[in-house]
C-alpha cells in the first residue's frame, strides 16, 4: 500500500514544488508569542495535507500518554549546528532554539458526518503516512509547541482553524465538544480540553519546586523504537543522531526501552509500568506535583507502599470510590488506582487533566496487572 | 447549549430534594468574565494584584496560577463569587503553585474537586475567603475547601468553609502555620491539620461537622507532624453524619467528634470551649483505630500519639450518643444504659517499648487537666477491658512555643 502511494506523494511534492511557493524555513522566535502556528513554519498545511517542513523530524513513543483517544503527530526541530545531549533517564538536554510540536488529531469516521464526529481508534496508531496527514480524513484539534529559549522552555497551545490551514494561539485553552464514534457507530461525547498555558505546566513542571517546564516524552526509554519514515522504517534514536539532533547516543544494547503497553507479547508488568510511567509518572514522582500523595508511579520507583501497594489514600476525597487501598494486590476492583483511571468525574479521574473519557484499553491493562499481583493488605 | 446545562442541573437538584432554598435565588453566574481572569492569571507577574469585582462568575474549567508574588483580591467575601457549578474539567477550583501568594475577600463555590489548592509554595495568606458547596453536605462535594499542602509560612484567617466532603480547612505536610478567626461548618472534618509541623489554631468556630478540629498524622507521606497548639476555639455540636467516601482517613471519624488527635505527637489543647459533641468532646487515637494496618505504613512511621497536653478547656455535654456500633456498645458496657462518655476518649494504643532518655517510658504522656474524666477504650483488645482511671493521665508537659510567622 505504502509502496503504491509513494510515487503519488512524490508527484504531489513535485507539483507543490512546481506550483506553490516553497515553505519558508522553520523560524525560531527567541521571544514573543506568534498568534499563528504557521509563523513558526514547522508544519505545513494547505487544508488538504499536513506535512513537515525541511529538517523537522517526526517521532513516536513506545507508550504514549492517553488524551481522549486523540492521535498525535510529534516532531522536533533544532537550529543548524546544535544538538541535544543524550541522557539515559531524564529528558535529553536540548539546545536553545529547539522546537517540539505535538499535533492532536482524530481520523474522521468512514461515514463522514459533521466535523465534530471523530473516530475512536487506537490512539497510538498513526495516520502519518509518507510524511503527511491526509486532512480530508483527519480532524485536527490543536498543536502544542514546546520551545526552548534562552531562559527555558515555553509552552504554546494553538487550536486549529475550521479550514485546517492554520492554527491560532489560544493561551487560555478551550473546551472542544466532540463525538467519539466507535467502529459500530456508537457515539460518546468528549469535552476535549485544550490546556491553558498554566496547565501545560501542570504536567511539564516535572519538578514542582523548580517550576520550570521540561519535555516528558523525549527520553531514551520512550523514543527507543522504530518509526515509519517517508524513506522507510528505521530506528528513531539512530535517525535523530544521524540527523545531527542527538549526541552521546550509546550502543543500541545500552539504551533503555519502555514497553509498548499494547504489545500483548510483552511482559505484563513491563507494559503496566510503561503505561503508569508515561501517564502518571510526570506528576507521581518524588519531585512532581502529585508528590503530596506519597504515591510514586514513575520508573524510578519499585513496587512497594509508595507505588500504591496496600497504601491507603490520603487526600483523595470521593476519589477513593469507597476502596481502601491505592493498589490492593490481586484485587483490581478493590483498588483506588483503577477506580480513578476509569472515572470521568473531574474530581476523581486520573490524570486530572487531558481527558474526559476513560481509556478502556489502558484501564483494562492496569486492572489485569493489579489482579496478577500478590500480597495481603490485611496484616 | 452550554449555558443550558447549569439550569438543567439546578432543576434536577431541586426536583430530587423537593426543598425550596432560603432567600432569593442567587443571580445567574456570568460566564463572560472567565476568559479575562484566565488571561490575568497567565500574565501575572510578581507584585500584581488581580482585582475581582463584585459579581457572580461562572467557570467551566479549573483556574491555575503559577507566578510568585501575586495577590488575588475580591470585593468582599460574599460580593465576588467564583462559581464552578457545571465545571467540566480540572480537579479543583483554583490551583496555585507560587510563593508570596495572597488571596482575599471572595468566595469559591461548588468546585468539582477541591476549592482552593496551593501546593509546594511558601509565604501564603488566605484571608476572608469562603469555600462552600451550596447543596449542603454530600459525598459528591469536593474533598477540601482550603487546601495548602507542602507549604510553609501559611496564614489562614477570617475564612469560612462549608460542606467539604473531606476537610473544610485542611493544612497538609506544611510547616509554620496559623489558622485563626475562621469558621468551619457542615464538613466531614471542620479544620484538619495533617502531617504538619508548627501550627497554631485559634479563635475559630467548628460546628456541625462530623469532627470539629482534627490533628492527624498519616503514614507514607513526606513528613510527620508535631508541635501543634489548638486554643480559644469553639468546637460545638459536631454531630453531622459522616459523609466522607470510604477509604479516606476522615471517613473513619465518628460523627460527634469534637477535637481529635490521631497519631500526632506534641499537641497542646487549651482554653477552648468544647461542647455537645455526641461521641466525645475530645478523642485521642492512633491510626490503628482509623483502619490502618502495619502493611499500610512506611518504615519508621510512628502510629502512636505522644506528649499530648489537654488543660484549661471549658467542656460541656457530649459523649451521650456515640457513632458506630463499637462505640455505642462500649458506652453502654462501660458507662451504663443512660451514661455518657467522659470528656476524653482514648483508644488505648500506645508504644509499650518507648523509651525516654534510655529509660522505659511509663506511657504515652497523654496529660489531662480540667476534664470530667477519661475512658481508655482498650482498642487493642477489641474494647474488652475499658477503664476510666484518670490516674495515668495526671501529668503535665512543657508548653509549646507560639508560632511566629515573622510578619510583624
Amino acid at each position: 500500500m505504502r509502496r503504491i502511494a509513494k510515487p503519488f506523494a512524490l508527484l504531489a511534492a513535485l507539483l507543490l514544488g512546481a506550483c506553490a511557493r516553497e515553505p519558508a524555513p522553520v523560524r525560531f522566535f527567541a521571544e514573543g508569542m506568534p498568534a499563528k502556528l504557521s509563523e513558526w513554519s514547522v508544519l505545513v498545511s494547505d487544508g488538504q495535507r499536513l506535512g513537515l517542513n525541511s529538517g523537522v523530524q517526526p517521532y513516536d513513543l513506545n507508550t504514549p500518554l492517553f488524551s481522549d483517544y486523540a492521535h498525535k503527530l510529534r516532531t522536533v526541530w533544532m537550529p543548524p549546528g546544535v544538538s541535544a545531549k543524550y541522557d539515559a533517564d531524564n529528558a535529553f538536554d536540548f539546545p536553545v532554539g529547539t522546537i517540539i510540536s505535538k499535533t492532536f488529531y482524530y481520523p474522521r469516521p468512514d461515514d463522514g458526518g459533521a466535523a465534530d464526529r471523530v473516530q475512536r481508534s487506537d490512539p497510538a496508531a498513526s495516520s502519518f503516512t509518507d510524511g503527511a496527514l491526509d486532512l480530508r480524513r483527519t480532524r485536527l484539534i490543536e498543536t502544542r509547541l514546546l520551545v526552548r529559549r534562552q531562559d527555558g522552555w515555553i509552552a504554546l497551545p494553538y487550536v486549529w482553524d475550521a479550514d485546517q490551514r492554520d492554527a491560532t494561539l489560544t493561551r487560555i485553552g478551550a473546551l472542544i465538544p466532540l463525538q467519539l464514534v466507535d467502529a459500530a457507530g456508537a457515539a460518546e461525547e468528549v469535552a476535549y480540553q485544550v490546556p491553558d498555558q498554566n496547565q501545560c505546566a501542570s504536567c511539564h513542571n516535572t519538578d514542582n519546586l523548580a517550576r520550570v517546564l521540561q519535555p516528558i516524552g523525549l527520553k531514551a526509554r520512550h523514543l527507543n523504537r522504530e518509526f515509519d519514515y517517508a524513506s522507510g522504517r528505521a530506528d528513531q534514536l539512530a535517525t535523530l543522531a544521524s540527523a545531527g539532533y542527538l549526541t552521546g547516543l550509546p550502543p543500541a544494547q545500552q539504551r533503555p526501552r519502555a514497553a509498548d503497553a499494547r504489545d500483548m507479547g510483552a511482559d505484563l508488568t513491563a507494559r503496566a509500568r510503561a503505561y503508569l510511567d508515561i501517564n502518571c509518572g510526570h506528576c507521581h514522582s518524588a519531585k512532581g506535583a502529585a508528590n503530596t500523595s506519597g504515591l510514586f508511579l514513575d520508573v524510578a520507583h519499585e513496587p512497594g507502599i509508595h507505588f500504591g501497594f496496600c497504601k491507603q489514600p490520603v487526600a483523595a476525597g470521593k476519589g477513593t470510590g469507597n476502596r481502601l487501598y491505592d493498589i490492593k494486590p490481586g484485587d483490581a476492583a478493590g483498588s483506588v488506582l483503577l477506580y480513578r483511571l476509569e472515572s470521568t468525574d473531574p474530581a476523581v479521574m486520573m490524570p486530572e487533566l487531558g481527558r474526559s473519557v476513560a481509556h478502556r484499553e489502558g484501564a483494562a491493562l492496569i486492572g489485569q496487572w493489579i489482579d496478577a499481583q500478590q500480597g495481603d493488605c490485611n496484616r | 447549549m452550554r449555558q443550558c446545562i447549569p439550569v438543567f442541573a439546578i432543576a434536577l437538584v431541586l426536583g430530587a430534594c423537593g426543598e425550596s432554598s432560603n432567600g432569593p435565588p442567587a443571580p445567574a453566574a456570568d460566564a463572560s468574565y472567565a476568559p479575562k481572569l484566565q488571561q490575568q492569571l497567565l500574565d501575572a507577574k510578581p507584585g500584581d494584584v488581580i482585582e475581582i469585582p463584585a459579581g457572580r462568575y461562572a467557570f467551566d474549567r479549573s483556574l491555575t496560577l503559577r507566578a510568585n508574588g501575586v495577590t488575588i483580591r475580591g470585593a468582599g467575601m460574599d460580593k465576588s463569587v467564583l462559581s464552578f457549578k457545571g465545571q467540566k474539567a480540572g480537579a479543583e477550583g483554583l490551583l496555585v503553585n507560587g510563593d508570596n501568594f495572597t488571596i482575599e475577600n471572595l468566595t469559591i463555590e461548588d468546585s468539582k474537586g477541591d476549592g482552593l489548592k496551593i501546593s509546594e509554595s511558601k509565604q501564603i495568606t488566605i484571608r476572608g475567603v469562603k469555600v462552600q458547596w451550596t447543596g449542603g453536605p454530600s459525598t459528591k462535594n469536593g474533598a477540601y475547601g482550603l487546601y495548602p499542602v507542602k507549604t510553609s509560612n501559611v496564614l489562614i484567617e477570617d475564612c469560612v468553609a462549608i460542606a467539604a466532603s473531606d476537610a473544610g480547612i485542611y493544612v497538609g505536610q506544611s510547616r509554620d502555620v496559623i489558622v485563626r478567626r475562621s469558621r468551619a461548618e457542615s464538613n466531614v472534618a471542620g479544620i484538619e491539620i495533617e502531617n504538619t509541623i508548627n501550627a497554631d489554631v485559634y479563635d475559630n468556630v467548628a460546628t456541625n461537622n462530623t469532627g470539629g478540629i482534627l490533628v492527624f498524622n498519616m503514614p507514607a507521606l513526606s513528613q510527620q507532624g508535631g508541635q501543634i497548639r489548638v486554643f480559644k476555639n469553639r468546637i460545638v455540636a459536631n454531630n453531622t453524619g459522616n459523609f466522607g467516601a470510604k477509604g479516606t482517613p476522615v471517613a473513619s471519624v465518628p460523627a460527634g467528634s469534637g477535637m481529635v488527635i490521631n497519631s500526632n505527637d506534641d499537641v497542646e489543647i487549651f482554653d477552648n470551649d468544647i461542647a455537645d459533641n455526641a461521641t466525645a468532646n475530645i478523642i485521642v487515637s492512633s491510626v490503628y483505630s482509623t483502619g490502618y494496618k502495619d502493611s499500610s505504613m512506611a518504615d519508621g512511621f510512628d502510629p502512636y500519639p505522644e506528649r499530648i497536653y489537654i488543660y484549661g478547656n471549658r467542656l460541656k455535654g457530649g459523649g451521650d450518643s456515640p457513632d458506630g456500633l463499637d462505640l455505642k456498645a462500649l458506652r453502654v458496657a462501660s458507662m451504663g444504659l443512660t451514661g455518657h462518655f467522659p470528656d476524653v476518649l482514648w483508644d488505648g494504643y500506645y508504644n509499650k517499648n518507648r523509651t525516654i532518655d534510655g529509660q522505659p517510658a511509663s506511657g504515652p504522656q497523654i496529660c489531662l487537666e480540667d476534664v470530667s474524666g477519661v475512658i481508655n477504650a482498650d482498642g487493642p483488645n477489641g474494647y474488652d477491658n475499658p477503664n476510666t482511671d484518670i490516674g495515668p493521665f495526671r501529668c503535665s508537659l512543657p508548653k509549646l512555643p507560639a508560632i511566629d510567622l515573622g510578619r510583624g
